[in-house]
């Protein structure tokens, strides 16, 4: 591990303030990812910014029943929230589905978003990677990838993002606010991750040196339900080969409202819009949900070795939509 | 004098527990001499070549680095017997991550800083780390693994397959598999006066020092290893292993303690790995099932280095009568790392296969899987017509079946549902043979009243230490308090490594001999015990090296009940239940714990474990615990260890055969079968993770869930 130096700023606008005074400037919050990829001599920051005692640590109700989550809040605090628990019960379920207890001790709401891809080329520094070493290719298409991307990826990438913690946020159309020395903007957590493209080394729409201070969900759509599922090689402590967030109202049979976001199968957590819209306003049965399931994942391009992500990414969303529609005690009401 | 509570059998505590659990026992790496110096070793980067260039004066520049080993300047060292320790003495890269410098300095982190940076230049040539069983340069060697004649043949197999009445022609693949001891292995090694003293992480201190004396050209007195306590092996420790040959190197070179502890990234391409293996089985049969015709045919792959044999043909030779048959190991050398030991080595790899394929006769016979094998119980040992010194597979079927309530079975593949779900049980049996090797040990009962036992055992674990007091403590008539353990170093007594489950019978017997000695000198002794107390030495040469007149191996029978979720392919083991007839059982404790991880890791090997080769850079693709996937306490709902006790007289004065890798046996097809029955699809391939078996339930759609 190449040596840095280590500033612990007591507020927000000190963290983008020590960010724009350092070079080679990272921002720590649990360090579950970066500490390893700086023992692998994949990040080699100068100077670590620890953002992980900043004020941030609350989860507050908003005005008219959303929910701002602050980005230092741990992962097993969240998933414990009792209004996480009782409104948003797909994203407490996502994040008790990630990584180990131990893990989600340390881990934050804000390190959650920006995770890396755990492709194992991306690790392996002896390795070529356009994501950790622009340019030098991506062996990961021709070579391991069963854990890859089916959708969104290009020539240059095919990593996934790894959080569970996201695609449950996507789901509930949540908004990532960002502090930076520019000001403060958001974002929509659908929108915060990018396609990998011809600049896979860019995970995210954040600006350089730009903080996330928290997330906001905003209130739970009247009468919805809301699961999240996922498949993997083992019960704890694996990745998603793919999984599946769900938010759904039905009244008189119909979609009121839906959220519907994957895991496991590309550069960001991906929202189903095209799903989703077909199936608002429309009958909420099997039918319906594999209709609209089978529509997204149409546009799927698997490599050699993943192609049965396409039909689990269909019957996890097929079977968390019809369990929500079933009145499965997946979640309490909604508000 | 009343005898106290019999001691051997209970479940007595390990007696290092409350050590190791309050962090207080000390592992190879926890021990650092003053003026230690660290080495971290670099890797090579290529599949296949040699070194052209080594970037060694930058590096020597950097901070606290001492030295850079490489072919040019290491100790040149005696040529081993295991090629695998010829470690920086040529310039040749015979696989990925083969080693090719030792970056040494004066705190780990610049040592791994050093190693970071230094550059190699490589000639880099084609390579070929494709296994396939139409290989070209697949090739019969002389023998398997274990000395097993690498082809047997008996009877006219060709003629009875054709004859039989119902043919089962089948093939299996099993994936590479790593050991991955939760401990990495690692060594300190330290020069005083000529000696070399190492604490290494390994199965065998007696190996490790032998090896370092023919390596470094000393007498094998002047070399102590010591391997107090292991945090796990599986066999990957059962050999010396570069660790300790790259800290003798460097503590040589700097003159000073050296210490090489493995980051795990390292460990698949340098401490071997369970070869991959092609299997093609073929079982003729009569209409009652009685099989006629038996050939197990297995092709796997060794590397350059050395060859190394898995020998995956050989419980076919043990297991079911077959009057004709043929079992034949061939193997391809390739660019791979050389792969090695892991537990239950050829039996767990064959019995996946056979058990497997024994269920596929059951289903093509339609026998009940139980019914099917009690009918191929051979009243001798198929291949050696040697009577069993005792068989109870039969017992291990029937009271397996029993308690797991196999009898109510529905034998129709795929109609117990719940839901999504599809329920299944499956069975297969397990075999290990019994493996003793010489040993010595000393029994001494001082003044104190203590009986101090010393022998150079290896607890990897297991609970050496304290089955060796019971037995021990047994054969003295004394209270197990009374008994003091002493083992783990190369200047102790002479006795073999922990391996082949054969720890437990060849140090108990040295030990038992000396105290039984012991216990009748005290008995005859008239006067008061001498000012140094009583000591007696034993040796069991003699006594191991009689060919013995019988075929001895433990057996067992597993029973699994397996759900598959059909929305996602994902299977998980509801129950399981062994039941094992392993001879006597010396510790209830720590047989069970034996047991049942052996099925554990059964579990593993099953579903998730599984190395995948990178073709294009010639290593393997898993390097940690987040991506090479091991059991985690969620995947285990039910896991039972019986036993039946069985008194065999030709085993050895314990009684006892090994039961560390049993559990392992059979374990993998009685999931996979259970997998069968639950959905009626017969995946051949292992781990069985849900892309096969999604791919699997989408060919039968008959069976696939609510989901479609």
């Amino acid at each position: 591990m190449k040596p840095f130096a280590y500033v612990r700023p007591g507020t927000a606008a000190e963290a983008v303030a020590a960010y724009a005074a350092h070079t080679g400037a990272q921002y720590l919050a649990g360090g579950t990812n970066l500490v390893d990829l700086m023992k692998l001599g994949v990040a080699t920051p100068d100077v670590l910014i620890d953002v992980s005692r900043l004020p941030l640590g609350t989860v507050e109700g908003v005005p008219g029943g959303g929910l701002l989550i602050g980005a230092a809040v741990r992962n097993s605090d969240l998933a414990a929230h009792p209004a996480v628990r009782t409104r948003y019960f797909a994203l407490s379920q996502a994040l008790l589905s990630g990584a180990s207890g131990q893990l989600r001790n340390a881990a934050t709401t804000g390190g959650n978003l920006l995770q890396r891809t755990r492709c194992t080329y991306f690790q392996d520094i002896s390795k070529p990677c356009n994501k950790r070493a622009p340019g030098t290719g991506c062996p990961a298409r021709e070579g391991v990838h069963r854990d890859l991307a089916v959708l969104g990826h290009s020539e240059h990438c095919v990593a996934t993002h790894p959080s569970d913690m996201a695609v449950a946020l996507a789901a509930f159309d949540a908004t990532v606010h960002l502090h930076s020395t520019d000001g403060d903007r958001s974002l929509a957590v659908s929108d915060f991750h990018r396609l990998p493209g011809d600049r896979p080394q860019v995970d995210t729409e954040l600006r350089p040196g730009e903080l996330i201070t928290g997330v906001e969900l905003p209130p739970v759509p009247t009468g919805a339900r809301s699961a999240y599922r996922k498949a993997r090689d083992r019960a704890s402590y694996a990745f998603a080969l793919v999984s599946v967030a769900a938010v759904l109202s039905v009244e008189d049979g119909r979609v009121r409202h839906v959220g519907l976001a994957f895991g496991g199968l590309a550069h960001r957590p991906w929202r189903a819009r095209r799903a989703e819209e077909l199936l608002v306003g429309g009958p909420a049965d099997r039918e319906a949900f594999a209709a609209a399931a089978e529509t997204e994942l149409a546009a799927a391009e698997p490599l050699r070795d993943n192609a049965f992500k396409v039909l689990l990414a269909r019957n996890l969303a097929v079977a968390v939509l019809a369990g929500l529609a079933d009145g499965d005690d997946q979640g309490e009401e909604g508000s | 004098m009343s005898r106290p509570p019999a001691v051997l059998g209970a479940p007595a505590v390990r007696r290092e527990a409350r050590e190791k659990a309050a962090g207080a026992a000390r592992y190879a790496a926890e021990h650092t001499p003053s003026g230690c110096v660290y080495g971290w070793p670099v890797p090579a980067a290529i599949p296949r070549g040699r070194v052209t260039s080594l970037g060694t004066a930058e590096v020597l520049n950097m901070p606290g680095v001492l030295a850079v080993l490489t072919h040019e300047n290491a100790p040149r060292l005696g040529q081993p017997d295991d090629p695998t320790l010829r470690l920086l003495q040529d310039d040749r890269v015979p696989h990925r991550g083969w080693y090719v410098a030792l970056v040494v300095a004066d705190t780990l982190e610049n040592a791994r800083a050093g190693a970071g940076a230094l550059r190699v230049g490589y000639e880099t040539e084609e390579h070929d780390v494709r296994l396939t069983d139409g290989h070209p340069d697949v090739y019969t060697p002389e023998e398997a693994n274990g000395g097993h004649p690498a082809v047997r043949e008996r009877g006219d197999f060709e003629g009875a397959y054709a004859a039989a009445d119902v043919r089962v022609d089948t093939s299996y693949r099993l994936t590479a598999l790593h050991n991955h001891p939760m401990e990495p292995h690692a060594a300190t090694a330290h020069w005083h006066d000529g000696r070399l003293t190492v604490r290494d992480s390994s199965q065998g201190s007696g190996p490790v020092r032998d090896a370092l004396a023919q390596l470094f050209g000393l007498d094998r007195k002047h070399v102590t290893a010591v391997s107090e306590h292991v945090g796990g092996g599986f066999g990957s420790k059962g050999t010396p292993r570069p660790p300790v040959v790259l800290a003798a190197m460097a503590a040589r070179h700097t003159g000073r303690p050296a210490k090489v502890a493995l980051p795990r990234r390292q460990l698949p391409a340098v401490v071997g790995h369970r070869a991959p293996t092609l299997h093609h089985v073929r079982l003729g049969a009569g209409a009652d099932g009685r099989i006629t015709a038996l050939a197990h045919e297995v092709v796997t792959q060794t590397s350059r280095v050395r060859e190394f044999v898995e020998q995956a043909a050989v419980p076919a030779r043990v297991m079911y009568v077959s009057p004709n048959s043929r079992t034949v190991h061939r193997v391809v050398a390739l660019d791979v790392p050389t792969p090695s030991w892991m537990r239950a080595p050829g039996e767990a790899s064959g019995m996946y296969a056979l058990e497997s394929a024994m269920d596929e006769l059951a289903v093509a016979t339609g026998l009940d899987p139980v019914e099917l094998r009690l009918r191929n119980e051979p009243a001798t040992e198929p291949d050696s017509g040697l009577p069993f010194s005792s068989r109870n597979l039969a017992a291990c079927l029937r009271r397996g079946a029993d308690v797991f309530g196999w009898q109510d079975r529905d034998p129709r593949p795929g109609v117990t549902r719940e839901g999504d779900l599809l329920l299944g049980t499956g069975v297969a049996a397990s075999t290990y043979p019994v493996l003793i090797a010489p040993s010595t040990a000393t029994a001494h009962l001082g003044h104190d009243g203590v009986h101090r036992i010393r022998v150079n055992a290896t607890d990897i674990g297991t609970g050496a230490r304290t089955v060796l007091a019971q037995i021990a403590a047994e054969a003295l008539n004394t209270p197990l308090e009374t008994v003091n353990v002493e083992i783990g170093s190369s200047d102790l007594p002479e006795a073999p490594l922990a391996g082949g489950s054969s720890g437990t019978a060849s140090w108990g017997w040295a030990v038992h001999k000396a105290c039984t000695v012991l216990a009748k000198r005290l008995a005859d002794l008239r006067g008061p015990l001498p000012p140094e107390g009583l000591t007696v030495s034993a040796d069991t040469r003699e006594e191991t090296g009689r060919e013995p007149a019988h075929a001895r191996h433990a057996f067992g029978a597993v029973f699994c009940e397996a759900q598959v979720d059909t929305v996602t392919g994902e299977v998980a083991v509801r129950r399981m239940l062994g039941v094992f007839a392993a001879g006597r059982v010396l510790n209830a404790r720590t047989a069970r714990s034996q047991f049942i991880g052996g099925m554990t890791m059964g579990i593993g090997m099953a579903l998730m474990e599984g190395s995948t080769m990178d073709e294009r850079f010639g290593d393997y693709a898993e390097c940690d615990l987040a991506s090479y996937h091991v059991p985690v306490c969620a995947d285990v709902h039910s896991v039972e260890a019986q036993w039946i006790e069985e008194d065999d007289p030709h085993l050895n004065p314990m009684g006892s055969k090994g039961i560390g890798e049993i559990g392992i046996v059979g374990t993998a097809a009685a999931v996979a079968n259970a997998v069968h029955h639950a959905t009626g699809a017969r995946l051949r391939d292992l781990p069985l993770t849900p892309d096969k078996t999604l791919r699997a339930l989408q060919e039968a759609p008959a069976l696939s869930g609510r989901g479609h």
